[in-house]
């Protein structure tokens, strides 16, 4: 037998005790899929039960019967598709801005120290700002059009970012910056090839928050200032007293995060 | 022709709590193709030395002349700089990393690549090229790191305390390794430490330098009665403890009383 082949053999075997350490793990990885399953399922019908036995009220609190049958209706005249694109791209473009925007700002606070100092304060303010206030005044600023929508959605999420983003640049480490200046590099060396790509883990983590954020402050957006998307749809509901589109379009944010 | 000179060199920190000063009166000499080690007590201006030799700061007064030039007047690269810790960069391979310095200066020429080829093979670097700088021993990664600076020919090496973030074992092997490729090069280096052994065991000239303000008390010029000198060897060398003794008498007459 040549080495290779025994080496082969050497890395399949798999001992009896192993076997059955990773078939337990196998088990208990199944157990905690299935029975997440089953709770969701054991929710809606208890919520179903308890609106058909009038437990609750139904008008209120509506029903998964009636959520699916309202959201296929919707379906099929396609009407659902309409509100989740343009939410959908709302929440992109403003995500995409904010990323832009974010990183410039950051750059430019890292590149200059005054202007960091200086603005710092304000830049706690505004993030401590609640947002969701912004929006009508954003609508009485700019109109009722898509791209207050948009400002909207940056509005939440824009001034967190600059303040995290900065605060990533300014942990680089003092030593990595110091090598590349005795490598004969400038300060722009130091924000290409030190800075930028060692926050590059953390300015993604940022993201992430981020996406989420520009949704919620989409919606909220919608709620005052829009035609379609599912904040308006979620406020037509509560105009007409339909519980129902509330319901779906509650659901369906958590669906497109 | 001496290749380096620092000449009456001054040097103070200035901070809100009030003024530091570092260096006083620093003069020294360094002839082409010696090893020279700086030892001093530990907080008194080593590093800052160094640093005013590569020209990130500026001494206050007196001057540092590189080939009979200011060292800030230089406007090609001359002087090497190896870092207290690697500092190599974990999102660059090996490769990435060793190249840094060509990428800044704008020197990936072909001439300047074949050279880091050679350099990387000689010293058992090319085979790791694609890895990241984590997958290496400690061992290695200084070589890395040496040889990022090789690779831009520098006329003088600064070496600051290169060896202080590893263990004791792998600092011995590692500070032969580092000092047989620096003799093998053909460099000018200095080095700094507060390792007395370290010192006479890599020096052909140690400088002792005194506690803050630092000034150079002593040069002692290292001769040892072996052949093929390398640090390991000269530790077993007959006149190692006598060295090691005198230096130590040296140092410990300017530490402070307390």
């Amino acid at each position: 037998m040549s080495p290779k082949h025994k080496q082969e053999l050497t890395a399949e075997y798999i001992s009896p005790r192993q076997k059955a350490y990773l078939s337990a793990k196998l088990r208990h990885k199944r157990f905690v899929q299935i029975s997440r399953v089953l709770l969701l399922l054991a929710f809606l019908s208890l919520w179903e039960t308890a609106t058909r036995k009038n437990w609750i009220d139904g008008f209120i609190f509506s029903s998964p019967s009636r959520i699916f049958n309202t959201f296929s209706t919707m379906l099929e005249d396609s009407t659902i598709f309409e509100h989740v694109g343009a939410t959908l791209l709302e929440t992109v473009a403003s995500f995409f801005l904010v990323v832009i925007c974010g990183l410039l700002f950051a750059i430019l606070l890292w590149c200059s120290e005054k202007l960091s100092e200086i603005l710092e304060p304000y830049l706690v303010v505004l993030n401590s700002l609640p947002k969701s206030a912004l929006a009508p005044l954003l609508i009485v600023w700019l109109g009722a059009n898509r791209n207050t929508i948009i400002v909207a959605g940056m509005s939440v999420a824009i001034f967190g970012t600059i303040l995290n983003l900065y605060t990533g640049f300014r942990e680089v480490s003092k030593d990595k910056m110091k090598l590349i200046y005795t490598l004969g590099g400038n300060r722009y060396h130091v924000l290409t090839k030190v800075v930028l790509p060692s926050t590059v883990p953390a300015t993604i983590s940022i993201m992430k928050v981020n996406i989420g954020l520009c949704l919620v402050g989409v919606v909220i957006g919608e709620f005052i200032g829009a035609r379609c998307g599912l904040g308006y749809l979620i406020i037509y509901g509560s105009q007409v007293l339909s519980c129902v589109h509330i319901k779906i379009n509650l659901t369906s944010p958590l669906k497109m995060a | 022709m001496s290749l380096l000179e620092c000449k009456h060199v001054n040097y103070s920190y200035h901070t809100m709590s009030g003024e530091t000063h570092a260096l006083s009166d620093v003069s020294f000499q360094v002839n082409d193709g010696e090893f020279t080690v700086i030892v001093g007590p530990s907080g008194c201006g080593k590093s800052t030395l160094l640093s005013l030799i590569c020209s990130l700061n500026e001494p206050e007064s007196g001057s540092i002349l590189l080939n009979g030039r200011p060292v800030n007047a230089h406007t090609d690269f001359h002087i090497g700089y190896m870092p207290q810790k690697d500092q190599l960069f974990e999102w660059r391979n090996v490769y990435g990393n060793i190249t840094l310095g060509l990428e800044i200066q704008h020197r990936l020429t072909r001439e300047n690549l074949e050279f880091t080829e050679k350099l990387m093979r000689e010293y058992g670097l090319w085979d790791f090229r694609h890895v990241k700088p984590s997958q290496l021993s400690g061992g290695m990664r200084q070589r890395a790191a040496l040889i990022r600076t090789l690779v831009l020919r520098p006329s003088l090496l600064l070496l600051d305390e290169p060896f202080s973030a590893l263990d004791y074992q792998t600092r011995l092997t590692v500070s032969d390794d580092i000092y047989r490729i620096i003799k093998r090069e053909h460099k000018t280096a200095i080095l700094v430490t507060h390792d007395l052994a370290e010192a006479v065991s890599m020096a052909d000239t140690v400088i002792v330098l005194s506690s803050r303000p630092a000034t150079v008390v002593a040069k002692v010029p290292i001769h040892f009665s072996i052949e093929e000198r390398t640090p390991m060897k000269s530790r077993n060398a007959p006149e190692f403890k006598e060295y090691f003794n005198a230096i130590w008498k040296e140092l410990n007459a300017y530490v402070p009383e307390t």
